[in-house]
C-alpha cells in the first residue's frame, strides 16, 4: 500500500523541478521540454486522485491534456523553427525584438 | 512490493529530472525526459491506469519526444552558453522553485490520513476494465470533446505545416 500522499508529492518534486528548469535553461528547446516535464507532473497527480476516489474523471483528463500537449508540441516546435530560420540562435536571450 | 515499485520508479523518474535539469546540451535533456515519462508510465499502471500507461509510451516517449529529438538534430542545437540575462533568473528560479516544492509537500503530508493509501491496480466503480471504462464515458457522455480534441489536432497540423514552412 503505497500512501497517495506520496504519489503527490512526486508530483510536486517533478513539477517544481520543471519550474526551475524552465527558468534556468537558456536553450528554448530545452525551455520546451521543461513545459512537458510539468505537464506530465501534473498528469501524475490526476492519476493519483483519479485512483484515490475510484472515478474515471481524472484518467479522461489525463487523456485530453496529453491530446492538447501533443499539439502544442508539434505548433511549438514549427514555431522554434521558424525562429531560427529568422534568427539563427536557438538562446532565449538573443531573441529580444521587442526589449529595445 | 507496491512501495518497491513507487520507490524505484519515482526516484528514476526524480534521478532523470534532475538530469534534465543539469544537463547543458539539449539531447541529454531530451533523452532524461524519456526516462521520466516511462517511469511515469510504470506508475500510471501501478495506479490501475493501463490505458494510459499505453497512451503515456506511445503518444509522449514515442510521438513528441522523437519529434523533439528530431528538431535538435534539425537545428543542430549545441551546448547552451550562460549569459548575464540568466542571473536574475537563476536568483529567482531556485527559490521560487523550492517554496513552491514545499509548500505542496507540507499540504501533502499534513492531509495524508485524508488522502488515504492506493494498493496495486485499480478497481474503478461499477467497471469490467479500466479501457472499457474510458471507452464508454468518451464515447457516450463525452463524445463532443472528443470530436472537437480531433479538430484541435488538425488545427495543429495545418499550423506547424504552415508555421514552419519556407518562404519564398
Amino acid at each position: 500500500m503505497v500512501p497517495t500522499a506520496y504519489y503527490l508529492i512526486l508530483s510536486a518534486i517533478l513539477f517544481s523541478m520543471g519550474v526551475a528548469a524552465f527558468l534556468i535553461k537558456r536553450n528554448i528547446i530545452s525551455i520546451f521540454m521543461s513545459i512537458e516535464l510539468m505537464l506530465n507532473a501534473v498528469n501524475l497527480s490526476f492519476v493519483a486522485f483519479a485512483h484515490m476516489w475510484h472515478q474515471i474523471q481524472g484518467q479522461i483528463f489525463v487523456f485530453f491534456v496529453m491530446v492538447v500537449a501533443a499539439a502544442e508540441a508539434a505548433v511549438g516546435l514549427a514555431i522554434i523553427i521558424a525562429i531560427f530560420r529568422t534568427r539563427r540562435t536557438l538562446n532565449v536571450d538573443q531573441i529580444n525584438l521587442l526589449n529595445s | 512490493m507496491e512501495l518497491a515499485l513507487f520507490l524505484i520508479f519515482g526516484g528514476l523518474a526524480v534521478l532523470a529530472g534532475l538530469n534534465l535539469l543539469l544537463q547543458r546540451h539539449p539531447i541529454h535533456s531530451a533523452l532524461s525526459l524519456v526516462v521520466v515519462m516511462m517511469s511515469l508510465a510504470v506508475l500510471y499502471w501501478s495506479l490501475g491506469a493501463e490505458f494510459l500507461a499505453a497512451a503515456q509510451v506511445i503518444v509522449y516517449s514515442g510521438a513528441i519526444m522523437v519529434l523533439f529529438t528530431f528538431v535538435i538534430m534539425l537545428l543542430n542545437a549545441g551546448e547552451e552558453e550562460r549569459t548575464t540575462g540568466s542571473r536574475a533568473a537563476y536568483l529567482a528560479g531556485f527559490p521560487g522553485a523550492a517554496a513552491i516544492f514545499c509548500l505542496l509537500t507540507f499540504v501533502f503530508l499534513s492531509e495524508r490520513k485524508a488522502l488515504g493509501a492506493s494498493p496495486l491496480g485499480g478497481y474503478l466503480d461499477n467497471s469490467v476494465n479500466n479501457i472499457t471504462e474510458i471507452s464508454t464515458t468518451l464515447f457516450t457522455r463525452l463524445l463532443l470533446p472528443f470530436e472537437v480534441t480531433s479538430i484541435l489536432i488538425l488545427v495543429a497540423i495545418l499550423g506547424a505545416v504552415v508555421l514552419a514552412r519556407k518562404e519564398h
